[in-house]
């Protein structure tokens, strides 16, 4: 709270970026973990931003009409404010940087979110997900893995879970060994067995090879592996790095396996860039997103010159080259990158969501996430700045991976359980340090931190609203729901998620079939409901016959879905704006031009614009200012 | 000559089919005078593909000993036939004779010239009689449909004999207290005569989108008397109406070099003038063929598709076709107020235009007889050059003449719009399939020629059946309609922004892998609707609820629609 210096500000203005004439008047308050807008119209509408989701305030310079403020968020939404009085906007961009930019664990908001749960459903709710139960749902043969207590109280590796999954017939010494000759001692172990060819995916780090160095351990460990799958001859290892960078480690004494010391290995590179480039890459595609009016050209090329579809491309590839050689091949693979909690995670998760239509599920990808991200060490806390850090350090990792989940779902609409709605939930949770699941960077830090005792689970939470989160045309039986998904990795294939990135758009479009037939299906069952509920009153009817009139007008009430109001089919843009070249054009010096004018009375407002304001303010104003396309010639 | 005379060897043996993404078949290939079948040699349940030779864009031969064909004997040669909708075959035919046979009589046969003797005048299916009524709509019946039109507005016949406006239908709705004489020297003043006629009344208003051609002022500013009171006449005294000239400011004055022009200021007073510059013609057929050369390479990187997706600037044109619609609808709509729309001959992105505003303004136009009841009357009836434009598509070769895909390029934009409103149209993306597959190569005489009076010499309706009317026979229907459709009777606003618009991949992609899980979602939607269905009862069936429960998620909106229903 001492970081608060101003509480509240009145007669603020927010804008619409789609519509910059519209603007909303109201007042905002300052919390210490949100931050509030209440408009003054009758509806008394809230907006509440969430300080650790912002990821950057800035102001701007000052004008007559006042001083503005931009408030960009970690999960691309952009709020545009105008606050009257410049002291009062520097206050408030003075607590908001220093309430988005916590110092200490103890600040986040995690810590003092409370959805008054007692103790024990908070621990009920930690429990949701339990990962000895999927390995032994993945049906690892007893035989051949076991889980070793080798991290005991982390002490071979720290940033590895406690409980390790290994070849059963490696000794303690050699998993010592391997793990000393790994960096940072993240040594070779399971990630994923698949049961139908027995091949598995394991994940490690780099190996410390430098020109020469080798060590006995790690190659037992790599045969060991290979030999846990009593079909094949040999085993990949995949660095998903690309080349260079990989032999580029080598001067520092890392590197990759050296086939000649390592028997029956396949070396593959994948190329997928370090987390400098996503980061830059990322950068850029927001930058499109942000584009003023572009032209059709400049957001093309705006998308080709970002690089990112080509990334998320290259995280596919791995992970489709991995699911063919387990599944198609029957080969286990060995997946790393350099620390093997970056790409190492993107790829095992994005093969296993090809394999295992388990992963396709709700409750699945859930689990997938806890075992691949969260158990083996991938740093959330410094990958998505939960603290004020290095800025070198954050990464839009996981964005990929869910990314990666989304481009399959608009290939494979029928296979998987969830919708679009669940992938952008989880990217706002694991920025927004509401819940504890994503907090730290590791196993042990979350453990130090006492997490289980002081936060909540995201995922029961997120299991209880599942019906929000479901994809209507996801059948379990369906045949693309079955088997190990074969994707096009064709160029063409990868869009621009305009539901993660184009957020700025939406009010635009808003008819959705997903969620008519989601609607569809409930109203079916409602109707079997009713049915069956009419028969029993028919049964009772035959005894009494009061009270039938009221419970019917009930259901019915029941069964009745909203009606699309008049705000869902888009809203009238401003189509006399001739799409301008510039890359950026100031924002608010038009805006505040118009919104300081009078309006001249909204045109009578028949259409379908989901607004009240009249986002085309009256035409003989502006058709003038469509420049000199409208210019008589003569 | 006759058309069999073109037919060298009309049966080969042992030829080689190869499809995309299926497995290559043996079988008999077949020439007709209309079609190419082959049949694969399976006794029983024997499969077949019957092509109409129309629809082949272009072939290529090539006649080397192909490496590990089965036969060594002798030679053999592959034929790569490239069809208009975009679907690319190959027949590897032994014997090089055959071969080179073949395609010379695809290549002749494909490219007839005499409207006669084009295949739907040999089409004639059990089920289909020739008597039954033609086609619709027409003039006559809008006006009649449309109540608000009967107090101003009349229909005339000036064109019955088409003298004044070649182009134009034998009836248009003008001005009533235009005559007559007024019409003929207005059309003279214009190009190709497409004097101004009315094209949509909105239900709402009373407001009307007129489309014509350029007025011919010339470099030395003609004026025509009867053309201004005609325009004024549209407006009744209201103060202002709306000319989008469909050129930039400057190509517009351009035209006045050649004798073409557009309305200036001071002699249509009431009237403001806005500029939309739409590319035409040729600039348009050859992005096409960009486009589809970009897709039919899966090589691609990403950064290579995309800057050639860019490159294309097929996403371009549907973007400013669709911006200039909601101009238009936002003149109508939101400002209350007349327009006319028109370019330079008025045949092509006029005609774009006006047909995608009233798609957005007009509810009747988003049902399936409403759909192709607008296309009947503003592009068929309206005179755009059917024959001309799709003589051939994106494959061919051949040097482009009048080639150009408009047609194409307005069933895209209806596309976007049906994809960003799922729930707003009564049809389905399967029919704008069809449609753009029966542009080019048809059984029906729908299409045929340029214009009605091309359609009347040639006697089109007497000897053709008619496209849009076995499409709403009730057997086919159903693949035809959305199964989601809610009536709205809101104007359907479309997003212009380019993250709003995308690849059409149902045509673009239509025979890739990607088309096929499409196809698996569309029925699962359909199969999902139709349990629905069952189960609440036939008198319920148009109650299919449509919900926004948004208000539930904290984080409104995050739902960009399914792309693929």
């Amino acid at each position: 709270m001492e970081h608060i210096r101003t509480p509240k500000v009145e007669n603020v203005r927010m804008f619409d970026k789609l519509t910059p004439r519209k603007c909303m008047v109201g007042t905002l308050y300052l919390s210490s973990t949100h931050t509030i807008f209440v408009e003054n119209s009758e509806a008394r509408k809230e907006t509440w931003i969430l300080h650790s989701l912002m990821s950057n305030v800035e102001r701007l310079p000052t004008n007559p009409s006042g001083s503005p403020l931009i408030i960009r968020c970690k999960n691309f939404h952009v709020y545009r404010l105008l606050i009257p009085q410049e002291k009062d906007c520097v206050d408030v961009l003075a607590s908001l940087t220093r309430l988005s930019h916590p110092e200490r664990y103890g600040e986040l908001f995690c810590f003092s979110f409370n959805p008054n749960l007692d103790k024990e459903l908070r621990e009920k709710a930690w429990a949701f997900i339990d990962l000895k139960a999927e390995f032994i749902r993945m049906g690892i043969p007893r035989n051949l893995w076991h889980a070793t207590a080798a991290n005991h109280e982390h002490r071979l590796c720290d940033t590895y879970p406690s409980e390790l999954y290994v070849p059963k017939s490696v000794s303690p010494a050699v998993i010592v060994g391997s793990a000393k000759f790994r960096s940072r001692g993240r040594l070779p172990v399971l990630s994923y067995y698949h049961r139908d060819s027995s091949a598995s995916i394991c994940r490690s780090s780099q190996p410390l090879s430098g020109f020469s160095a080798r060590s006995s351990d790690d190659e037992q460990m790599l045969q060991a592996i290979m030999k846990s799958n009593p079909v094949s001859e040999f085993m990949y290892v995949v660095d998903t790095r690309p080349k260079l960078n990989a032999v580029a480690n080598r001067a520092a004494g890392k590197g990759y396996e050296n086939e000649d010391h390592y028997t029956n290995i396949k070396l593959q590179f994948i190329g997928i860039e370090n987390i400098h480039v996503m980061r830059n890459s990322q950068q850029k595609l927001i930058d499109v997103g942000d584009l003023v009016a572009p032209t059709m050209s400049d957001f093309l090329w705006g998308l080709e010159n970002s690089g990112w579809l080509k990334h998320i491309k290259a995280v596919l590839d791995a992970g489709v080259f991995i699911a063919k050689a387990v599944a198609e091949d029957g080969v286990s693979v060995l997946v790393h990158c350099s620390d093997g909690w970056d790409r190492t995670a993107q790829a095992c998760s994005v093969a296993s969501v090809l394999l295992d239509s388990y992963y396709r599920t709700i409750k699945g990808l859930m689990v997938l996430i806890e075992k691949d991200w969260v158990s083996f060490g991938h740093k959330f806390s410094h990958r998505y700045a939960h603290l004020d850090g290095d800025p070198k350090e954050v990464s839009p990792v996981m964005d990929q991976f869910l990314e990666c989940v989304w481009q399959l779902m608009q290939q494979f609409p029928c296979a998987f359980e969830f919708n679009e709605r669940f992938l952008i939930q989880l990217h706002t949770h694991i920025y927004s340090c509401q819940y504890g699941n994503f907090i730290g960077n590791c196993q042990k830090e979350r453990r130090d931190l006492k997490l289980q005792e002081r936060t909540h689970s995201l995922w029961p939470h997120l299991w209880e609203n599942r019906a929000e989160y479901t994809n209507p045309l996801y059948r379990n039986d369906h045949s693309q729901t079955q088997g190990v998904l074969k994707p096009l990795t064709t160029a063409y294939c990868f869009k621009f998620w305009k539901g993660m990135y184009g957020r700025a758009e939406k009010s635009v479009t808003s008819q959705s079939p997903a969620d008519c037939l989601n609607a569809v299906r409930e109203e079916s069952q409602q109707l079997e409901e009713e049915l069956s509920t009419h028969q029993e009153r028919i049964v009772e009817l035959k005894e009494k016959t009061s009270g039938e009139r009221k419970k019917t007008k009930k259901l019915s009430e029941r069964a009745r879905r909203p009606i699309p109001s008049e705000c869902e089919l888009g809203s009238p843009l401003d189509y006399f704006t001739t799409p301008r070249s510039e890359k950026h054009t100031p924002p608010f010096t038009l805006p505040l031009e118009l919104a300081a004018q009078p309006k001249s009375g909204d045109p009578d407002d028949l259409s379908t614009c989901s607004d009240f304001e009249s986002g085309v303010a009256d035409l003989s104003s502006h058709s003038s200012s469509a420049g000199d396309d409208a210019k008589d010639p003569d | 000559m006759e058309l069999s005379e073109h037919i060298r060897t009309a049966n080969v043996e042992d030829v080689t089919l190869r499809r995309p993404f299926h497995p290559a078949l043996r079988g008999t290939l077949c020439v007709t005078s209309h079609h190419l079948l082959f049949s694969d040699r399976k006794d029983e349940d024997s499969w077949q593909l019957l092509i109409l030779l129309r629809n082949i864009d272009a072939t290529e031969k090539s006649v080397e000993n192909l490496f590990g064909y089965p036969r060594a004997v002798g030679s053999s040669g592959t034929i790569t036939i490239k069809c208009k909708d975009l679907l690319v075959l190959q027949l590897e035919i032994p014997g090089m004779e055959e071969c080179l046979n073949i395609a010379s009589s695809i290549e002749a046969l494909s490219a007839l010239e005499s409207v006669t003797e084009m295949y739907p005048f040999f089409y004639r299916p059990s089920h289909l009689t020739l008597h039954g009524p033609w086609g619709l709509s027409s003039t006559e019946k809008y006006y009649k449909q449309t109540e608000r039109l009967w107090d101003r507005w009349r229909v005339s016949t000036v064109n019955s004999d088409y003298s004044v406006c070649p182009s134009y239908p034998h009836a248009v709705i003008v001005p009533r207290e235009v005559d007559d004489e007024k019409l003929v020297q207005s059309a003279r003043f214009r190009q190709g005569g497409r004097f101004p006629v009315l094209s949509y009344c909105h239900h709402r208003n009373g407001m009307v989108i007129m489309r014509s051609s350029q007025p011919l002022t010339g470099a030395n500013r003609k004026r025509c008397k009867e053309d201004e009171l005609l325009l004024q006449a549209v407006i009744d005294g209201s103060l202002l109406g709306y000319i989008i000239d469909l050129r930039s400011t400057q190509q517009a004055q351009q035209a006045r070099m050649t004798g073409g022009g557009f309305e200036s200021k001071s002699c249509y007073s009431h009237w403001k003038r806005i500029h939309r510059h739409h590319e035409r013609g040729k600039v348009l057929q050859e992005s096409l063929i960009k486009l589809v050369e970009a897709c039919s390479d899966p090589s691609h990187s990403v950064d290579r598709w995309l800057s050639k997706l860019e490159n294309s600037k097929w996403l371009s044109h549907v973007h400013s076709a669709l911006s200039t619609a909601g101009l238009v609808v936002e003149c109508v709509e939101r400002d209350g107020h007349s327009v006319l729309v028109h370019g330079s001959e008025g045949t092509d992105s006029t005609l774009l235009v006006s047909s995608l505003a009233q798609l957005i303004l007009d509810p009747a136009s988003r049902t399936l007889t409403g759909f192709l009841g607008l296309l009947e009357r503003d592009w068929i009836q309206a005179g755009h050059p059917f024959q001309q434009r799709c003589a051939h598509s994106a494959y061919s070769h051949a040097r482009l003449k009048q080639e150009c895909p408009s047609f194409l390029l307005l069933l895209d934009c209806v596309w976007q719009v049906w994809r960003q409103f799922p729930l707003a149209l009564e049809f389905s993306e399967a029919l704008l399939l069809r449609l753009a597959q029966e542009v080019y190569a048809s059984n029906y005489g729908t299409f045929l020629c340029n214009n009605e009076q091309e359609r009347c010499a040639a006697g089109v309706k007497e000897n053709t059946h008619c496209l849009f009317q076995s499409l709403l026979s009730p057997d086919i229907e159903e693949q035809y309609l959305n199964p989601l459709y809610e009536p709205t009777d809101l104007a359907i606003w479309p997003s212009v922004h380019p993250q709003s618009l995308q690849l059409w991949t149902g045509l673009f992609l239509r025979w890739t892998e990607y088309a096929q899980n499409m196809e698996e979602a569309r029925e699962e939607v359909w199969s999902i609707v139709k349990e629905h269905r069952e189960r609440a009862g036939p008198d319920r069936t148009n109650n299919t609820p449509s919900t926004h429960c948004d208000t539930l998620t904290p984080f409104e909106n995050l739902m960009d629609e399914l792309t693929i229903l």
